[in-house]
This record gives structure tokens, sequence and C-alpha cells, in this order.
């Protein structure tokens, strides 16, 4: 059988689906020649996990997508049972190293020749030795909560010191903790310290159908809500060789873009409160709340939750609310305008923006930088543009890119970002295709294996499906963008100024729930 | 005790009294503008004063590693600003508390306020007073020095440095242009902003821990000790402005144990008031938060003002 990937020296297999992914199974001692071969090719790392094959007889899988020009390779590394171990590829694709962490905390599965071993997810409450993902694990299981004692890397020199800032913020944003290691204001190193809102996520999975699983899916990351229930059900159908009507994929397209139009303008508004302007926060906020109640009043929530659901779509708001939609998105783009004439010509802002937290086209290549941050620093990749599946065929998505790599460049990202999503709606919303809205889905009879990938706002949300044998769910892994570019963040705060941060970090938006899961 | 004394202590009691009162009023009035001005609606006007009974209504949690020195630190910022507040012209010029303390005293009494608010930040040792604390103290000693030079132009123009004898010249004397004094108001203006923590210096109202320069200090605090502060706060904004209005805008105060003159001085005072809070609040607007290493550039630049405008001063007599 012909495939993209026999140069690397595989036999893959491709997926089910519109989406050009395929599966291949690799031994662990080819890993790292297939790796090698992979990166070669320019191939990014989309995601890298691990799961417990021992109730099927076998041992432990560590899995790892790679994305190729031509798509998506997913492969399968078999582990034995006694001593699960691989070799690590952190030194070829950077963003591992935290997802070997991760895999090892949840699953116990070791990467040799890591130079990093140091917990990841894993908390006080969280005994060493307890790998939840392990079919055998409890997942009612209480611990006592004991010192956390995770081993900062600490800086030394000539009035060198330590700014622990969280895991609690004075403002209301989620978790996480930060180890600032400054001189004077300047920033030497920061570091990350995530898993605050770990909460089980992939293993509650296990215990659901595969149609209820839709919902949990939709509530990983909630400003992402419509990519991830999107991806999850892209992954469903294709496991079931289902195709969503015409109609529904639309609508799916113009859910997405709603909610990356609601996420950039709460960004926008951010960026410019970050900067001391609270004049852009207040007039992007109020844009983003006519935004969430049209979303109310068209698609019945003001997040769009639930609305992208297994087969199809939850509703259809007709051809009035269509024109409608138009109407209202065309009067918040009019005021996008003004806005964006005020920051771009805003001196002091403009000064605040220019050359802070800069991550260069190569560090953002060499880190495989993902979503609009990357496409901010020269990475041109969007999954609308690279593999417009439907409804973004035919459409021929632009993709903005810019090559400072600066908060400035994010700034016009989403800028540029936002007047392409108002034409993709104004597309979609205008030549709505007739037919069915959704299609009833069978429970997936054997063991089975689906992947879904979508340009969210902030990323590629990435999702691999793996049914067993009663159809029931034996994996599922939910990868969020920002576990590529939280490392990221860390490198484009060197040398700037502490209270630069909060901006910087703010201009990358990451998401702490679909990171700790 | 005479008539003339009786009089002027009453006075004195009045404008104390009064600054204590009206300063989150002041406060509640640049918010309100603020709020006019970002297309949103205003909160109550009343709200600071809700919101200080509110903060004296509850219990104070102090740090275990806090000294005496944090406890005492709220008393002595709020008796600073107040004193401050007393001894400069709003109303009335012949105030008995006065010449007890001329303007270079009087930049002393904020710079006790000063030092005592960063130690207290650096006392319970958590690492955002110290990074609050370090930030306020290089803006203070940027800030300091411009203060004097503007205030040093008024002084020599009057031939003294008492307040009380620069509002009575400036005021009572036949209407004249002073460029001088248009050097120094503008100076005076950037040291306002950037010594009661407004934006571009600092940012009143942000939550963004890392940012922050005054907040930062106070964060270990609250009830009643915070409650203080921030009334603290609200009154140093008022003596500020009352600074300025005594040195460029005097007109309007009451002379000399003059009753009559008094709802005069009154209705002068609220509308200095009600239109600098509307200036602040538009400059507020208008203007993005600074990095915090272009506030040096921008003290430098108030300080060189008030050193030009004490040149001109010489050279051009006035």
């Amino acid at each position: 059988m012909t495939h993209p990937f026999a140069t690397l020296g595989i036999e893959a297999q491709r997926l089910p689906g519109a989406l050009p992914a395929w599966h291949a199974p690799v031994a662990p001692g080819a890993l790292r020649a297939l790796a090698e071969k992979a990166k070669a090719r320019q191939a990014r790392l989309v995601a890298l996990w691990a799961s417990d094959e021992t109730p099927r007889g076998a041992g432990y899988g560590l899995h790892v997508a790679l994305a190729l020009r031509e798509g998506l390779l997913w492969i399968g590394v078999p582990l034995e049972r006694e001593h699960p171990r691989y070799p690590g590829i952190a030194d070829l694709f950077p963003a591992a190293a935290r997802m070997q962490r991760a895999a090892y905390d949840l699953v116990g599965v070791h990467a040799q020749d890591s130079p990093d071993h140091r917990k990841w997810l894993r908390h006080a409450a969280w005994p060493g030795g307890q790998f939840p993902l392990r079919k055998d694990f409890d997942a009612g299981a209480r611990f006592e909560a004991s010192e956390d004692r995770y081993p900062f890397v600490r800086v030394e020199g000539e009035g060198v010191h330590e700014i622990p800032v969280g895991p609690v913020h004075a403002g209301t944003i989620e978790p996480g903790h930060f180890r600032f290691s400054i001189v004077g204001e300047k920033i030497l190193k920061l570091e990350e310290r995530l898993g605050y809102k770990h909460k089980g996520i992939e293993k509650r999975f296990e215990g659901m159908t595969a149609l209820d699983a839709a919902r949990l899916a939709g509530r990983v990351s909630g400003d992402s809500t419509v990519a991830y229930a999107w991806a999850y059900a892209m992954a469903l159908e294709a496991l079931l060789g289902v195709e969503v009507p015409p109609r529904a994929a639309a609508l799916r397209g113009v859910a997405l873009e709603l909610e990356r139009v609601a996420n950039h303008l709460g960004d926008l508004g951010y960026l410019g409160n970050d900067v001391g302007l609270s004049f852009g926060f207040f007039q992007f906020w109020r844009l983003k709340e006519d935004l969430l109640r049209l979303n109310c009043e068209l698609f019945g929530h003001r997040y769009l939750m639930d609305y992208v659901v297994p087969g199809g779509v939850a509703g259809d708001p007709g051809a009035a609310a269509c024109v409608r939609l138009i109407d209202a998105l065309a009067a918040i783009e009019r005021e996008i305008g003004e806005l964006r004439t005020i920051y771009d010509e805003h001196a002091g802002a403009q000064d605040r923006f220019i050359m802070t937290g800069q991550v260069t086209p190569e560090l953002a290549a060499a880190l495989d930088l993902t979503g609009l941050a990357g496409r901010a620093s020269g990475q041109e990749h969007d999954l609308r543009a690279a593999h417009p599946i439907a409804p973004y065929r035919g459409l021929e998505v632009r993709v903005s890119g810019h090559i400072r790599g600066d908060v400035a460049a994010r700034v016009s990202v989403r800028f540029e970002e936002l007047a392409e999503s108002f034409r993709l709606i104004r597309a979609l919303a205008d030549a709505l295709p007739p037919g069915e809205l959704r299609l009833a889905l069978e429970r997936p009879g054997a063991a089975r294996r689906g992947c879904g990938w979508v340009e969210g706002w902030r990323g590629e949300v990435f999702i691999a499906l793996e049914t067993g044998a009663e159809g029931a769910l034996h994996r599922v892994h939910v990868h969020d963008p920002s576990w590529q570019n939280w490392p990221l963040l860390e490198r484009a705060v060197l040398g700037n100024i502490v209270p630069d941060f909060p901006l910087i970090n703010k201009s990358f938006n990451l998401s702490y729930s679909g990171h700790d899961l | 005790m005479t008539p003339a004394m009786a009089s002027g202590v009453a006075l004195q009691v009045l404008q104390s009294l009064l600054v204590v009162l009206v300063a989150p009023l002041v406060t509640g009035w640049v918010n309100i503008c603020r709020a006019w001005l970002q297309n949103r609606s205003a909160p109550s006007i009343w709200l600071p004063y809700y919101t200080l009974a509110k903060l004296f209504h509850k219990d104070a949690v102090i740090a275990n590693t806090a000294s005496p020195l944090f406890r005492i630190t709220p008393y002595v910022l709020f008796g600073c600003m107040w004193l401050a507040a007393g001894i400069v012209p709003v109303l009335v010029t012949d105030l008995p508390f006065a010449p007890a303390a001329d303007i270079i005293a009087l930049v002393g009494v904020f710079a006790v306020a000063r030092v005592f608010g960063a130690l207290a930040a650096m006392d319970t040792g958590t690492s955002f007073g110290g990074l609050g604390a370090r930030r306020e103290m290089m803006i203070g000693f940027l800030a300091e020095p411009a203060m004097l030079m503007t205030l040093f132009t008024a002084a020599f123009i009057s031939d003294s440095t008492q307040l009380q004898t620069i509002v009575e010249t400036l005021a009572h004397r036949e209407f004249a242009i002073y460029p001088s004094l248009a050097f120094a108001a503008v100076a005076f203006l950037m040291v306002l902003l950037a010594e009661n923590a407004r934006i571009p210096v600092d940012n009143p109202t942000t939550h963004l821990e890392l940012t922050m320069i005054h907040e930062a200090m106070i964060l270990e605090y609250s009830a009643r000790h915070l409650a203080l502060i921030e009334w603290a706060v609200a009154i140093k904004l008022v003596a500020y402005m009352a600074i300025g209005f005594a040195l460029f805008l005097p007109w309007g105060i009451a002379p000399a144990g003059d009753w009559a003159a008094l709802p005069m001085a009154f209705a002068a005072l609220g509308a200095k008031l009600a239109l600098a809070g509307a200036g602040l609040a538009f400059l507020e607007t208008l203007l993005a938060k600074m990095r915090i290493f272009l506030v040096t550039e921008f003290l430098s630049t108030a300080f060189l003002l008030g050193v030009l405008g004490m040149l001109i001063h010489f050279l051009v007599r006035g």
C-alpha cells in the first residue's frame, strides 16, 4: 500500500475520515531513527502521550503525533509490561520534554536518556508511584497531601533573587506558578510550574460512552469549547466512518469562527488593559459582550457550549438569524476598525507592544511554536489552510503571518484573524447548504481509533480517540496547543523586565485547564 | 486668645476637617469622570466612602512576620498626609499652622510617609512588598528634586519659601504672566502623576501584581489599616492638587481674617477640584502606562522643566 511516509521507512495506515491522518506502529528501537528522519522533513510535534494496554494483553503504549506537510502521522509504540520505557525524543523535539514527564506521571512510562526526569503534572496530594491512567488505578482514591518539594532551577550570582508568583493571583485568572530569577527588574530566568488544575479529565473519559463523552470534551478548556467539541466529534465520526451533513459542517465553521472572534476581542481588550489603556479594554469587552449575547440569542449559549455534537450540530439558527448575524458582525467589524486605528496610533501602547517578549522565527521553529503565537513568529501553520476539510474547503483561508514575534506582532495577528473570521462567517452564513443538521450515531462496535484536529483560536486542538472491544472508550487523549507554547513563554520573557511579564503572558494567553487536564 | 487668633484656629480646624472629609469625594469624582470617558456607566460618587466604611468594619489580617512598624505605618501615613493638607492653604491664607513648615518641610513630610511606606512594605518579607518598595524609592528619588525645583521657582518669585506668603503674593498681586511658572506648572503636573501613582507612571486600578508600584507595597494590608492607607492616598491627591492651586491658580482663596470671603473661597475650591479631577481622568484615559524605566526620563524631564523655570525667572525676572 502506498502512503506518503514510505520514505520514513514505516508502514502507515490511513485513518478513516476526511482528515489526512495515518497511523503507524513502530518498535521502541526504531522510534529515534524515525523521529530523526521526520525532523529532517520539517515535522512538528503535535502531541505525545501514553496509554495502558494491559487489559488487551499487551504492555503499555507510547503515542507520538507528528504534523508533516502531507498530514498527521500518529505513531504507536508498544512498550513492555515490566519496565515500560522508550528512547526520549526531547532533544529532537524540545516540546516533547514536558509531555514525556507528564506521560510518566500519568502512566508510568519512562523516557530514557532524557535530561529532565522531574515530575510535571504531579503535585503534593498525588504520591509518586501512583499512575492514574493505568487501568488498575482507582479514580476515587484519596491521598494525604505531602510537601511538593519541586526542585526549581536556581540562578546564582551577585544581586540575583527570586520572585515566586502564584499559583493564586490577584486577578481572577487560572492558577499557575511562575518562578522568576531576576537582577534588578531584568528577568534572567523564568520557570513555570503548572498542573494545579489537574482534574483527571482523561481518566474520567474512560468510564463514559463515546457519545456522552462529547460533553466532557467540550469542557476541557472553556474558552475553546467549540474547538474541543469539534475535534472530539471529528475523531468519533472518523472512527465510525460517518460524514456530517454539509449544513452541519458549515454551522460548525460559523461557531468556530465566532469563538475565535470572541476570544480575540477579549484578548485585545486585555492587552490594552495591561498597558494601562483601560479605554481599549472597555471598548473591546463591550464588543465581546455584544457578540456573546448574540451567540446566546442565535445558538442558545453565550460560549456556544454543546453546540457542536457528534454527528452534526445541536440547532439551526435559521435564515433570518443568519441575516441578523451578518448585520451584527458588520457593526462589530466597523468598530474594530476604529479601535485598531486607535491602538496602532497610540504611541504609549505601541511603545509597550513593540520589541516586547520577542520570539524569533528560528526559536519558534525549533520549539514548535504553534497557533496564533506561531503565526506571529513566522510559523505560518493553519490547519484551515493547510488541510482544508469541510467547511473550509474552497474558502481559501488567508493565513496571517508576521516575523517580528513580539507582542505587537501577536496583536497584529489577532486583528488580521478577526478580519478573516468575519469574511469566513459571512461566506458560510450567506450560503448555508440545505439539508440535515445531525446524524444519529451508533455506538462504536469494535476497537478502533480516530483522531480530530481543529485550528482553534489559540492553535491546533488535537484529540486522539481509541475505543475498546465493546465500544467503550479505551483511551482519549486531548491535547491543547498550550503544551507547545508554554515553554516558549519562558524564553520570550528573557531579558525583558518584570513589569512586562503580564503583557507578554497575555499576548500568548495560554490555557491552564487545557494543559493540566 | 485674641479674636484674630481664635478665628485663625477655627479656620485651621475647618480646613483640616474639610480636606480629610472631602478627599474620598475627589477620588470618587475622578473615578466617575474616567468611567464617562470610557463609555461606561459610572459608579456612585460616594463609593470611596462606602469602601472605607466597609474596610473599617472588617477584621484586620496581619502576617505572622509583621513587626509593630507594619501596624503603625497606616497611622503614620494618614498623619503625614493630614499634616500636609493642613499646611497647604486651601481656603484661607492665614493658617496658624502654616508657619510651622515651609515648602521644603512639606516635601520632607511626604518623604517621611514614603520611607515608612517602603519599610512597612518590606517588613513582612513578601516578594511583592520588596518589589514595590524598590520601585517606589526609585520614583521618589527622581520626583523629589523635580518637586523642589518647581516649588523653588514659585519661592523665588515671592521671595519666600512659606506657602502662605507665596499664595498671598501670587493671588493678590496685579495680574501678570510668569513664563517661569508655566514651566514649573508642567513639571509639577508630571510630579503629581508620579507621586500619586497615577497613569502613566503607575496604574491605581491594576490587578497585575508584577506591574504594581504603590499597590504592591500595600498588598499585605487589610481592613482598618488598608482603609487608613486608602484614605491617606485620597488626601495626598487633594493635598497635591491644593499645592498646585496654591502655586498656579491661587485666585479665590480668602485673605487673612476675611470670613465674608469664605463662601467665595468654597465655591472656587469646589470648581478647581472638579476641574482638576476631570483633567486627571482625561489624562489617565488618554495615556497608557509607560515602561518602568521610562519613568526616569519622564521625571528627569520634569526636573529639567523645573530648572528651566527657575533659570527663566532669573533671566526675565518674572
